[in-house]
């Protein structure tokens, strides 16, 4: 099959070997799991359980609110024991609303609403159950995974691509989940053709995957409408645009969605969750976590339920071996460097990654000497180089008019630059003052329209009595001219 | 009687025309720009600026009196907006010493007066006669116009908590320089 190129992109060290020929492990379920209730892009899931109650493994926990958000569900049976404020896996350590859950031990499944043939299913019944399950993009993005469905079907898919790219170095949790759960995989892959009824659908998956590879193209000979592609290892192949751009050749406008160019993109992660939601009713309440990285004594793939503590994952894996210079959720390139290790895993955790401080080799930042290595290395086709400088003179909308809103923050650029200077967080720093700013324009204009009511209602109200007063008068004075009569 | 109705008849024609040249002519030059700041302006007269409401502020802006960075409630976005419309430079550490503050009711102390509700300019306060009063967060504009008026103090302006929501990525320090 004819592959096509992105521009830029960068070869990191993958440093895949030390997790990827060992079978994921099941992590035991323990004493208390801390669910919380953003885990997702879009509103926070509403709680719908009170504290003291009793609750099944499955069971919801909290509902979703809104247009863009997903449920949650209990990853365990046990007794809700707090509903309020815990530290979110978040670099910053803040607070954020969690339900936590003390195991009673049994592990009991809630009663499952299993359908007698999914294949029979309606596609929007397909898209309700998996919004039902709380299906979120487990490569990390967690955009809830029904939505993307629900703009798939009314937007023409012609082509489903399975993103097994993994592109991330450490990562194996895609890699091992491709390896060991092929029919599951498959088996959600038709289902989610169920729904959209593409023209094509292809699993993509980098060539550092051989055996995934192998075992995927056996998998799939029985449904001749299904290939397996592999593509280069480049990262970002794993960033849904690039593996569009790689398959079709077709890139996605600036300001537009995959689906507008009839592309929809799940994680291999995120279609094993659906077949566990469509075909066993069962909800997203575990996922596999690559625990790696030079501080780890034991690194490895582990099944773990939501909710379970780092701290947790990270004794079950055998603790440190060094203390670690940097701890990320996710993968070194794109993952957040978390503030401690009582923070919960998330539907998003893909991997726990200890990093020794030789792995990081921390430079101080020099000076720019406009190499336009960054540029090269931009698989977007920005120029970093003008968009930091623009962003370090406070120029914002010039950052922007260098295409700021385009940058997916992959990192390539700082990964390449010669002056070690902090490319991404520029980037970070400039899109959250741009949204403060987009949050205190609209806050103004809300404000006006409540000056506005308000001035409305006291004239209202001013003119009620006015009126109110000329009728008494009016009454009064027939009154009197009735007694004259 | 005709000659009374004929007289003052004349008397309001040529008075209703004198006063319309009048405003004609002697009319006061409002400088559309300062319309324009107005307008752009919250508009909750909450006299945080120290000026007596909105339209006074904006002509002292425009005049050249008051920094475009006067306005607590419009923050850094109308600073920002007012440097552009102006056209003059923006010096946003004016605004750093000011933390954005919300009006918070403490639940002990409240007594139920109802005056605070009816001081909000942006019915940010809800309640009912001896019943406990909320502030709405998202409408208050931390102007403190309900501070002033509470019998007990019970109302007081509180920094705003940093939420995920709000938290920001810091600026990265500037690079050392090659010596």
């Amino acid at each position: 099959m004819k592959l096509f190129h992105f521009r830029g992109g960068v070869h990191p060290e993958a440093n895949k070997h030390h997790t990827a020929h060992k079978t994921i492990r099941v992590m035991p379920m323990p004493k208390k799991l801390y669910v919380p209730l953003q885990q997702h892009v879009g509103a926070a899931a509403e709680p719908q359980v009170e504290i003291g109650q009793h609750v099944l493994k499955g069971q919801l926990l909290a509902h979703s609110q809104g247009n863009i958000s997903a449920p949650v569900h209990a990853p365990t049976s046990g007794t809700v024991v707090a509903i309020g404020d815990f530290s979110a896996p978040h670099p910053s350590g803040l607070p954020v609303r969690t339900i936590t859950i003390e195991a009673d031990g049994e592990d009991r499944w809630m009663e499952c609403n299993i359908p007698a043939d999914p294949f029979e299913l309606d596609p929007t019944e397909i898209s309700t159950r998996v919004g039902a399950a709380g299906v979120v993009g487990m490569g990390g993005a967690t955009f809830p995974a029904a939505v993307k469905l629900r703009l798939g079907m009314r937007s023409d898919i012609h082509t489903f691509i399975v993103n097994g790219g993994e592109c991330e170095p450490y990562l194996t949790c895609d890699d091992r989940l491709m390896r060991e759960r092929s029919i599951e995989l498959i088996d959600g892959i038709r289902i989610v053709m169920r729904a959209l009824q593409p023209q094509k659908t292809y699993i993509a998956i980098e060539d550092n995957k051989p055996e995934a590879i192998a075992i995927l193209t056996e998998a799939c000979k029985p449904y001749d409408n299904i290939t397996v592609v592999a593509v280069p290892a480049q990262y970002p192949m794993g960033s849904a645009q690039h593996m569009i751009t790689t398959i079709t050749g077709v890139e996605v406008p600036a300001d537009g969605r995959s689906a507008d160019v009839g592309v929809l993109v799940h994680n291999v992660g995120t279609v094993v969750a659906i077949h566990k939601a469509v075909r066993h009713g069962q909800a997203l309440i575990s996922r596999i976590v690559t625990v790696g990285g030079g501080a780890m004594t034991e690194p490895q793939n582990v099944e773990v339920p939501i909710g379970a503590l780092l701290s947790d994952v990270i004794e079950f894996c055998g603790g440190f071996k060094e203390k670690p210079a940097r701890l990320v959720m996710g993968g070194p390139m794109m993952g957040l460097v978390m503030p401690h290790l009582d923070v919960p895993v998330v539907k998003g955790t893909s991997g726990i990654i200890g990093l020794t401080l030789d792995e990081i080799t921390p430079k101080p930042t020099m000076p720019c000497i406009r190499c336009a290595s960054c540029v090269d290395a931009c698989p977007s086709g920005l120029v970093p180089l003008e968009m930091a400088s623009n962003i370090r003179s406070g120029e914002l909308e010039g950052a922007i008019k260098f295409g700021l809103v385009d940058c997916i923050a992959c990192g390539c650029c700082a990964y390449v630059c010669p002056s070690q200077i902090p490319l991404v967080q520029y980037f970070n720093y400039a899109k959250d003052e741009l949204a403060a700013q987009q949050r205190a324009k609209h806050k103004a204009e809300e404000t006006r329209k409540l000056v506005e009511t308000r001035k409305q209602r006291i004239e209202a109200e001013i003119a009620a009595r006015a009126a109110a007063a000329a009728a008494r008068k009016a009454a009064k004075a027939q009154k009197a001219s009735e007694a004259s009569a | 009687m005709f000659a009374a109705v004929v007289s003052l008849t004349v008397l309001g024609i040529s008075l209703g025309f004198g006063l319309g040249y009048a405003a004609r002519i002697l009319k006061v030059e409002v400088s559309p720009i300062v319309e324009e700041v107005s307008a752009m302006m919250p508009g909750s007269q909450c006299g945080q600026c120290g000026y007596p409401g909105c339209r006074p502020a904006a002509e002292a802006i425009v005049r050249g009196d008051a920094p475009i960075t006067i306005c607590p409630p419009g923050g850094r976005a109308l600073a920002e907006d007012l440097a552009a419309k102006l056209g003059v430079a923006v010096n946003l550490s004016d605004l750093a010493d000011h933390v954005p503050m919300l009006a918070r009711v403490s639940e002990a102390t409240c007594i139920g007066c109802t005056r605070c509700f009816k001081a909000c300019p942006t019915d940010a306060i809800v309640g009912a006669p001896k019943q406990l009063h909320m502030v709405i967060q998202d409408a208050c504009t931390g102007c403190g116009a309900c501070v002033d008026v509470c019998p007990t103090e019970c109302l007081q302006l509180h920094p705003i908590k940093e939420t995920l929501r709000t938290w920001k990525w810091t600026k990265p320090e500037p690079e050392l320089v090659a010596a």
